[in-house]
């Protein structure tokens, strides 16, 4: 490799200068096989970060209190110096956008860079979840699609009125997911033509569905028929198709702000490798740099400060502990992967055989590509990682008024620890399983749900609140019921609350 | 393989929408903290936004999760003194312990409530939503202050800066048509005769040429119409205009005798606070005139109004005169907007009520746009306030109200203030 000019460290960047980082680290990207979307990157100043901050990560978001609430409270934190902002945000799109703040310095340009636009950049393209669950090239389309959407619904029915539907979508954003099935791609232009066909035939569907007319008299006697046949997890999605007084337009928002929570879905599922994949690469990457003689000492002594910042994980009883680190985990794991392929130890060698000896970056590459959090852990976490994080395992039972440590990182415990830490990262154990069970068609048109506890965890409070935003969808009773200990379902909220035993015959 | 834009020009507040729609969401909240801001405020922070609190319950956007309770695993770094098996007491609960997923976070219980700042316009809009200044008129134009240059069309003479270039020009294609119409009308007459003559087969040469002569004659002349002229010329033209901006004056009346305490005292200044604050929206100048008395009537600063302490006895009706004075001394009422606001605890010699309601009704209301009392007392009221309330029945810019506690202020600030759909229209 010819010797070439050292790039200037700064600490002030230019735009020239960035097209000079942007370039090595691209040719370095392109050495380590990075496949990427290209790359949009967006110089913004800190107002417009928290902006950013504000929409939850959507370039262009519809207009709603949630995100002014959340904009306030990003900018009275930012201003007590409670929190520094996020030195990027990147966006899942094709092109791909990262926002760089103009306060950084050319050091902390290029981290960013090496970070966002080709780590996590790579991830985005490259992992089967985001492959198979989002579609990063018409995610700005469809953003506008319903920005525009929601701002006309707001000229024809009201802000109010918008404002409540949104407020009952939200409520149940985390159950408008569909876990299995895999949504189809669809652009701007076509979701637009479709939209206004979708609304007549989804109408025209329900109507079907709820007619009282003479027909009924004939399905009477197959009335045992449970509807919904099986029980659906995606409560939004059967509130869009079946919902019975819902009026078009109202169908559209649930639906958009299904989507919107799908494309975020992979994210949700993916923390730790994601961020484990970028920090690993921004690492790489400039390390590379370095041993070309390309960046400064300079340069280099301010990103490891940087990086050793946040990949930073603090102990149990720090005050600054607030749960593991997904940087500093994810970070940690794709080293000891590659450390397990370059110098694997006996241990490793029992321990992974199948990637113990082989080419690091084909492993990496593999592991980025097919697993999520929780497999990703139970595949690739070595007892080597858990002694050095030190990882213990406390079991909390609230019958008992002890809790026990259950494994430590020793020999034993490794097995164990392994499997609780993957759990840890499993949506469907953090997220409470609420299924719809039935839809009273036949009858008084109620809405019946169903919470099944993990691990004895009860449902919180909320769930009368968040049932009030579901009837204000449904607009007939809705019910949840969860199974006590004889396994027959016994109602734990409902929306509205009967008055007083009144009869139920109907 | 990279784009690089810079968006720092780009619009900052694409969150403005969102913080209003938050602002419009949370009004009724917002404005109830806004009102108990304004009792703990001091005279002097008038220009400054508000820290507005909502409980955080209010505003919680709820949804199912996970409650306490059952079993759970957790798996934490950085073991430094366990050994599997051990059993150690529960650690007493704290908000977000053990959360790697940020879920458990966001449902922490006993949080803070959300505090965040507005701005002095929207802590004002609020505090004063539906309420309107009594009686405003534009009064005499103040000749002093303010001159405002406007454009008031185009004139003939002018400095060479101030040519309007389109003008000028329109005004010299008007004055060549005009001024050579009647010689092209001839050119094209004499155009044809030359031509009928060419085309006639017999040969009229010294017509022609004569015809020739002519044509060319009229020509230069009319290219000897000057291009532009100074009669073309036109200015644009600027005015001084005065610009309607109108002060006022605020009096702020106190009785000082003994009876008045520091709390009385108090709520007596928050609502001058209110009343100056309110004024503030509406002119860009205000004079305050702090009155007090007890027997007798002194100007006073601010300092002095408040925290001085005196004795004696009551007698209202020097306030008013030496109100009257100041007026006429300083304030001209055809040039100044004169408000008044008299506090007191209702004490007065009893001989003087008839007397101030004479000077009131006479003298002093005639000057003013609005007066208001405000009466406050825990006991019964006296003679003072049955005066006036026979002036306020007869006239619709005097106002009394009765303040008990603190409490009352705000809304009988509203009470007094509030708009007069009639008056409006």
């Amino acid at each position: 490799m010819p010797r070439r000019k050292k790039l200037a460290d700064g600490p002030d960047w230019t735009f020239e200068l960035l097209e000079q980082y942007q370039a090595e680290i691209a040719r370095v990207a392109e050495h380590y096989r990075l496949d990427t979307y290209k790359n949009q990157i967006e110089v913004i100043t800190a107002e417009q970060m928290m902006d950013a901050y504000a929409s939850v990560g959507m370039p262009i978001g519809y207009n709603h209190w949630t995100f002014g609430k959340k904009f306030i409270q990003t900018e009275q934190t930012y201003k007590r110096g409670q929190m520094g902002l996020a030195y990027e945000i990147v966006i899942n799109s094709d092109p791909c956008i990262s926002y760089l703040m103009e306060e950084n310095s050319i050091t902390m340009q290029a981290l960013v860079m090496a970070h966002a636009c080709y780590g996590h950049n790579s991830f985005f393209k490259g992992n089967y979840l985001f492959q198979s669950w989002t579609d990063a090239s018409s995610i700005i389309d469809y953003l506008l699609f319903a920005k525009n959407y929601i701002a006309e619904c707001e000229n024809k029915y009201g802000v109010d009125e918008v404002e409540a539907c949104l407020d009952a979508c939200h409520a149940l954003m985390a159950h408008g997911v569909d876990r299995y099935k895999r949504p189809q791609k669809v652009s701007m232009t076509e979701e637009k033509k479709r939209q206004k066909l979708r609304a007549e035939y989804m109408q025209s569907q329900v109507n079907m569905l709820w007619r009282t007319l003479p027909e009924a008299v004939k399905k009477t006697k197959t009335e045992t028929l449970n509807f919904p046949s099986e029980p659906q997890e995606n409560i939004l999605y059967f509130i869009e198709k079946n919902a019975p007084l819902l009026k078009p337009w109202q169908r559209e928002i649930v639906r958009i702000v299904r989507k919107i929570s799908q494309y975020f879905y992979p994210q949700k599922q993916t923390q730790v490798m994601n961020e484990g994949w970028a920090c690993f690469w921004h690492y790489t990457i400039l390390n590379h740099l370095y041993d070309e003689g390309l960046v400064s000492d300079n340069f280099m002594m301010e990103f490891l400060h940087s990086h050793t910042n946040v990949v930073a994980q603090p102990e149990y009883n720090s005050p600054y502990y607030s749960g593991i680190n997904p940087y500093a985990l994810g970070f940690n794991m794709f080293m000891d992967i590659k450390r397990i392929c370059q110098e694997p130890t006996e241990e490793d060698k029992k321990w992974f055989p199948e990637i113990a000896g082989k080419d690091w970056l084909d492993t990496v590459h593999f592991a980025m590509e097919n697993f999520k959090d929780e497999s990703f852990i139970s595949q690739f976490l070595s007892p080597k990682l858990m002694r050095d994080f030190k990882l213990f395992h406390i079991h909390d039972d609230d019958k008992e008024n002890f809790i026990e440590i259950s494994a430590i990182h020793n020999e034993a415990g490794y097995h164990s620890i392994r499997a609780a830490l993957s759990n840890q990262y499993n949506l469907s154990n953090l997220e409470p399983n609420i299924q719809v069970i039935n839809a009273d068609i036949q009858g008084d048109r109620s809405l019946t749900l169903k919470y099944t506890r993990h691990n004895e965890i009860p449902l919180a409070d909320s769930k009368h609140e968040v049932l009030k935003h579901l009837y204000y969808l449904w607009q007939f009773d809705v019910k949840l019921v969860e199974d006590n200990d004889e396994g027959k379902p016994v109602i734990i909220a409902q929306c509205p609350i009967p008055e007083v035993n009144t009869e139920k015959a109907s | 393989m990279a784009n690089f834009i810079d968006r720092r020009l780009n619009s900052k507040n694409k969150s403005t929408v969102n913080r209003q729609r938050f602002i419009r969401r949370y009004k009724s909240q917002i404005k109830k903290s806004v009102e108990e801001a304004i009792n703990q405020r001091g005279v002097t922070d008038v220009e400054s936004g508000e820290n507005v609190t909502i409980p955080k319950k209010d505003m919680s956007e709820p949804i199912f999760h996970q409650g306490k309770g059952g079993v759970r695993d957790r798996i934490h770094p950085g073991n430094d003194q366990y050994s599997a098996g051990d059993k150690i007491k529960r650690p007493p609960q704290q908000g977000g312990q053990g959360s790697g997923q940020g879920e458990a976070s966001d449902s922490g219980e006993g949080q803070d409530d959300f505090v965040f700042s507005i701005s002095k316009d929207e802590y004002l809009n609020l505090l004063f939503e539906d309420l309107e200044l009594p009686n405003l008129e534009k009064n005499q134009l103040d000749k002093l202050v303010d001159y405002k240059t406007v454009r008031s069309g185009y004139c003939t003479q002018g400095v060479p800066a101030n040519i309007d270039i389109v003008k000028s020009l329109q005004g010299s294609i008007a004055r060549r048509i005009a001024m050579t119409s009647s010689k092209r009308k001839e050119l094209k007459a004499l155009e044809q005769q030359l031509e009928a003559l060419e085309k006639d087969p017999h040969d009229h040469v010294a017509q022609e040429k004569k015809l020739q002569q002519d044509i060319v004659d009229l020509k230069s002349k009319i290219a000897a119409v000057p291009f532009i002229d100074t009669f073309d010329l036109r200015f644009r033209n600027y005015a001084k205009q005065p610009v309607p901006t109108s002060k006022a004056v605020m009096f702020c009346l106190m009785d000082v005798s003994g009876s008045m305490d520091q709390a009385t005292k108090d709520m007596a200044k928050r609502f001058y606070i209110l009343l100056y604050l309110f004024l503030t929206r509406t002119y860009k100048t205000i004079d305050v005139v702090y009155i007090r008395h007890h027997t007798q009537a002194k100007e006073v600063d601010e300092q002095e109004f408040f925290y001085s302490q005196e004795t004696g006895g009551t007698i209202a009706s020097s306030a008013l005169e030496l109100m009257i004075k100041v007026i006429d001394e300083r304030y001209n009422p055809r040039e100044w907007n004169i408000y008044g606001a008299q506090a007191s605890d209702g004490d007065n010699w009893a001989d003087d009520s008839p007397y101030c309601y004479k000077l009131m009704t006479q003298d002093l209301l005639p000057l003013c746009r609005y007066f208001a009392y405000i009466e406050i007392t825990q006991r019964a009221h006296q003679t003072l306030w049955q005066q006036y309330q026979k002036v306020a029945d007869t006239t619709p810019h005097f106002a009394m109200q009765h303040i008990k506690s603190v409490e009352d202020i705000y809304p009988v600030f509203r009470e007094l203030f509030k708009k007069n759909t009639k008056q409006v229209a």
